[in-house]
């Protein structure tokens, strides 16, 4: 949940400053300083998206308390 | 008749004839007709009129046979029902007392589901202004399916090419049989409760259309819309939509097309970051390039007086070759005028004109220059002024007639 809002956070982030950088309002100073921001938000998005480690879980429930359990993926795939 | 007795019946007596005759012929009798005046009573029998457009029949059915009507009768439903016809001798009043009712031209089960969807649309299930927005991009996935199903595969399958940094949660259940539609209801809400999930699919493999049914239950389509993480559906086939479907928030035909969805946001957003790296690129590089603009503008500016001055001295030296130019070309007209008139004035001066042989005489002592012979006399003393040299002599005679105005001064 955390990862999510911080990852709309941050797209809405860079919507703005580019928004900021094309307004064409900043000195050079703050436009460097918002085109490298920029890039690295663009940057840390694009890393979030194609990162490849996820978990798959089965949700369980025990009594009144939830439980995860590691779900085997892909048995047809039992090769990998 | 008279010769016949005349036999008189109790009322009763001929009430229990009509009864035995009505009650057995009519002991096992079909009838079409439409519901009108239907009441439930508190013990839970129904009571209402069959009608047509010629005559009403009172009906009853008790609540041992009414509780298996899945469907709900109401006035104005086209009915077939199967039953007999009781008498109650204390009414003096028949009835149908039905054993089975179906609706006419359609299932009981397709009836149900039409009553079922026309109650929650009112309640206003299927609004789209209800419809959650799917989140910007899902990291987290619930899935309510059967763990053991195809399309729990399929999701994955689809996840893991397309778009691996989206974790999954499975809340296994039972999408067939009578606990089916409890356990999809409650699978929702306990993703709910858990918390950590952007997005839940609500799935099934592909099947039949009676498979179907959990997702046409009532518990569902509310767990659906009381879900407050948004809920795509995949349950649905192209020719039945489920209620399942109908309240989601968006509903698709298959499990891979719910996790296309998710890989398809993923993509585009991927595209979009693209996009807003090339924005920042331009938007960077305009900054700088107006800068630049500003820079040079400036420097001209800074450029200025020197120019300025320059120019001026350009100007002031072209003004300077100028007057010398025009003074020399007026000395030159000067001197030429002045050479001209040097000449006339020699030729006009007196002393010129001797040197060409003529003389000046002027008559003594006034020395006044003789242009005219009256202006002297014989014996006047003249002194004649040659080229070169001068002298005295005395007049002797005049001669008048001779004047000439340019020969006067002869």
């Amino acid at each position: 949940m955390k990862e999510k809002q911080s990852f709309e956070e941050e797209m809405k982030r860079l919507h703005n400053i580019v928004e900021e950088l094309s307004g064409g309002k900043l000195n050079l100073g703050e436009s460097l300083k918002k085109y490298e921001e920029g890039v690295k938000l663009a940057q840390s998005c694009a890393a979030t998206l194609n990162e490849a480690q996820r978990k798959v879980e089965l949700l369980m429930k025990k009594g009144d308390k939830f439980v995860l359990e590691k779900f085997e993926d892909n048995p047809g795939e039992g090769k990998e | 008749m008279k010769d016949n007795p005349r036999h008189i019946y109790t009322v009763s007596q001929l009430t229990q004839d009509i009864k035995l005759i009505l009650e057995n012929t009519f002991e096992q009798v079909w009838v079409e007709g439409e519901v009108s005046n239907f009441k439930a009573d508190a013990k839970g029998h129904f009571y209402f009129s069959l009608k047509d457009e010629g005559a009403v029949l009172p009906a009853a059915m008790f609540r041992q046979a009414n509780k298996e009507v899945r469907f709900k009768i109401e006035d104005g439903l086209k009915a077939i029902c199967f039953g007999r016809i009781d008498v109650y001798p204390p009414h003096g009043k028949y009835k149908l007392n039905i054993g089975k009712i179906e609706p006419k031209g359609i299932g009981s089960q397709q009836l149900a589901f039409e009553q079922l969807k026309k109650k929650l649309f009112q309640e206003g299930l299927f609004d789209p202004a209800h419809k959650r927005e799917l989140p910007l991009m899902p990291f987290s996935v619930g899935i309510v399916t059967s763990a053991s199903g195809a399309a729990v595969r399929d999701i994955l399958q689809i996840l893991k090419k397309g778009a691996a940094c989206v974790d999954v949660l499975i809340r296994s259940v039972r999408v067939q049989g009578e606990f089916a539609a409890r356990e999809v209801a409650d699978g929702i809400a306990e993703l709910n409760q858990f918390k950590n999930v952007d997005l839940i699919i609500v799935s099934r493999g592909g099947g039949s259309s009676e498979e179907l049914m959990p997702f046409n239950e009532e518990a569902v389509a509310r767990a659906v819309y009381n879900s407050a993480i948004p809920v795509i559906s995949a349950v649905g086939h192209q020719i039945n939509i489920t209620l399942a479907d109908m309240v989601a928030d968006v509903f698709v035909e298959t499990p891979s097309a719910a996790a296309k969805i998710i890989v398809d946001k993923k993509n585009s957003l991927l595209a979009e970051l693209d996009g807003l790296k090339h924005q920042l690129a331009f938007a960077a590089s305009a900054v700088i390039g107006r800068l630049n603009n500003t820079l040079v503008a400036l420097r001209h500016m800074l450029k200025s007086p020197q120019d300025r001055l320059l120019e001026r001295q350009q100007f002031l030296n072209r003004l300077n070759l100028d007057l010398s130019n025009n003074i020399r070309h007026y000395l030159n007209i000067v001197r030429e005028r002045s050479a001209a008139l040097i000449e006339r004035l020699d030729a006009l001066s007196p002393l010129a004109v001797l040197s060409r042989g003529y003389s000046l005489s002027m008559r003594l002592p006034e020395g006044e220059i003789i242009k005219d012979a009256s202006q002297i006399k014989a014996g006047d003393k003249v002194s004649t002024t040659l080229s070169k040299g001068s002298f005295v002599s005395e007049v002797q005679q005049i001669n008048k007639d001779q004047a000439r105005p340019d020969q006067g001064g002869q």
